[in-house]
């Protein structure tokens, strides 16, 4: 019974990391094709990563939209959470229900939704469409996340904080914000994350000339079947892993999620 | 208006379509320590947080100190509450929950820290300072939620069941000092509680509320040996409360008759004062508890159970046991209604 349950144990996290590991050593081929074992080690692929141009250019966008529209998307979020909490508005549940929609929708949907009837019709450029689209699908992000940590933020320290003296504003930013900082971490390193790793929504509002990092390398597989596409998902995947994990340690990141 | 410091006029109260508070009047003076005192529900912490300006008035006038507050925003009316829960900030220190107040008044630096030095050795806190709030027990966060709240000098402080979260000593201890803090510096307060000892040992006077009215005020003595009517009767102690018909007493299982009885609404009787062994009724004890300083007794008569108490070396009744008893007219309270 109890190797059976080891067992079982060591297939599903086999499963989960095996990949991730398999990648990785993908990565580290000395051949000239992806492929698993590898041809010999060398670090050639690894350096390859950082010498190809679109490469570099999409990094810089995936940073700058993943950065950009988790900063949106917590500038609306966290009055919206707030307002929800506390004044519990007509029709909160149903904004509750409308706000998980994306999360629940599949971005393939979201994709092809915004690029018929928002960015065609409107004739939105590339950038603010991927802005417009990836701030619309963080906003349950930092609205969920953050109403987490509201929750457990008692109503009367901000009463008491009024009859001190405090304004409405002074008592947001005095006792609330400061309350309630980590849940906002938490969600912006969420929605930075889900942002840098989102393919269906960007697939269909990218175009020609400006490509977030994960379109940018399905388009390069298509034409390039070498080890540095491997090398490349490895590197981003231990970049996510250190966020995750510092985070963690910075702020028990799992508490939130 | 009234020449009241604080005064309360026809204020009633709601949250949405329901009234809890009911055409409320009520005035205090300037130094008074009032005890709005009421089982939960009665529309005490109601009356507290619209005078605190955190909740509106569906209708009525609120004045402090001369001036209008009805409509005056909660932070700007110079009134400070302890809360039930202490609602310290937990990402700030005893100073500097203490130098909240003070810091958003724009107080000079020096001066800040002066006075939130004064105000917690004032509570006994003064080593305490650097500690976060959730490092300290229960009793020593209630005395940082009170210096945060007379550090900045509140013309009238509110207390919501301040001691409730404490246990015994404690609260024995913090009542005491609550006492001792409001005869020094002077300032109004209003002391919301359930607990009618609290109430009975800190109050000039006690605002006996029911249903979101109030049932009666005066003072502790008058409160504890006077009720008027049978709710503050039987709040008060006085656990045999009947009413008065044509000079009998009636309970829920019948009447008794009473010599001498005087022509008021009905009589109430604490359990100490009931005379076992001799008298003019007749019962049968139906419950007896030993407590060590007394034995309690259940006696069944013709108006129904009637509770007595008697000292420990006093004659012992058994159960099943039939007794002469007595309810002596002058140990009563009268009341003038329900």
């Amino acid at each position: 019974m109890r190797l059976a349950g080891q067992t079982i144990l060591f297939l599903v996290l086999a499963f989960l990391i095996g990949p991730f590991i398999l990648i990785c050593v993908a990565g580290l081929s000395g051949g000239e094709t992806l492929a698993f074992p590898p041809e010999g080690l060398s670090l050639r692929w690894v350096a390859r990563v950082f010498e190809v141009e679109s490469f570099r250019a999409t990094f810089a966008v995936s940073i700058t939209l993943g950065i950009g529209a988790t900063l949106l998307a917590l500038l609306i979020g966290v009055p919206a959470a707030y307002g929800l909490e506390r004044y519990n508005p007509p029709g909160a549940n149903v904004i509750r229900n409308v706000l998980s929609s994306p999360i629940i929708v599949p971005g393939i949907i979201v994709g092809l939704a915004l690029l018929r009837h928002l960015v065609i019709p409107l004739g939105v450029g590339i950038l603010p469409a991927l802005f417009i689209g990836h701030t619309a699908l963080l906003i349950p992000y930092a609205v969920r996340i953050v109403s987490g940590s509201l929750v457990n933020l008692r109503v009367d320290i901000e009463e008491a904080a009024v009859l001190l003296g405090a304004s409405r504003l002074q008592s947001f930013t005095k006792v609330v914000l400061p309350n309630i900082r980590n849940g906002i971490m938490a969600a912006f390193i969420i929605g930075f994350i889900t942002s840098f790793n989102q393919v269906p929504v960007s697939l269909f509002l990218t175009g020609p000339g400006v490509s977030t990092l994960p379109i940018d390398m399905m388009a390069y597989m298509e034409f390039n079947y070498d080890p540095s596409i491997a090398a490349l998902s490895g590197l981003l995947a231990l970049m996510s892993l250190v966020i995750v994990l510092v985070a963690e340690k910075l702020l028990g990141l799992s508490r939130y999620v | 208006m009234s020449d009241a410091f604080l005064s309360l006029q026809d204020l009633t109260l709601g949250y949405g379509g329901s009234v809890a508070v009911e055409a409320l009047n009520l005035d205090l003076d300037r130094g008074e320590l009032v005890a709005l005192l009421g089982p939960s529900g009665c529309g005490k912490t109601t009356t507290m947080r619209a005078i605190a300006g955190l909740m509106k008035p569906m209708s009525g006038r609120i004045t402090l100190d001369g001036r209008d507050i009805t409509r005056v925003a909660p932070n700007k009316r110079g009134i400070g509450l302890v809360f039930q829960s202490y609602a310290l900030f937990p990402h700030l220190t005893v100073f500097e929950n203490v130098a909240f107040g003070l810091r958003l008044q724009g107080v000079a630096k020096a001066e800040i820290t002066r006075r939130v030095t004064a105000a917690l050795a004032s509570v006994g806190l003064a080593s305490f300072a650097e500690r976060q709030p959730k490092a300290l027990s229960g009793g020593q966060q209630q005395r940082v939620a009170l210096a945060r709240s007379i550090v900045v000098e509140p013309k009238l402080l509110l207390l919501d069941e301040p001691l409730s979260n404490l246990d015994a000593r404690l609260r024995l201890e913090m009542r005491s000092e609550l006492s001792r803090l409001q005869k020094e510096l002077g300032i109004t307060m209003i002391y919301v509680t359930h607990d009618q000892s609290e109430a009975l040992a800190l109050a000039d006077r006690i605002v006996v509320m029911r249903q979101g009215r109030i049932e009666q005020i005066d003072t502790p003595a008058n409160i504890y040996e006077r009720p008027v009517s049978g709710f503050v009767a039987e709040f008060i102690g006085f656990e045999n409360t009947f009413a008065l018909k044509q000079g009998a007493l009636v309970g829920p299982k019948g009447s008794l008759a009473l010599a001498g009885a005087p022509g008021a609404h009905g009589l109430a009787w604490r359990p100490r004062t009931v005379v076992l062994g001799q008298g003019a009724h007749e019962g049968r004890v139906i419950g007896a508890s030993y407590l060590g300083e007394t034995v309690e007794y259940l006696i069944d008569s013709a108006a129904g159970p009637i509770k007595a108490e008697t000292p420990a070396h006093a004659p012992r009744h058994a159960m099943g046991e039939n007794l002469r008893f007595d309810l002596p007219v002058e140990a009563a309270a009268v009341l003038s209604r329900a």
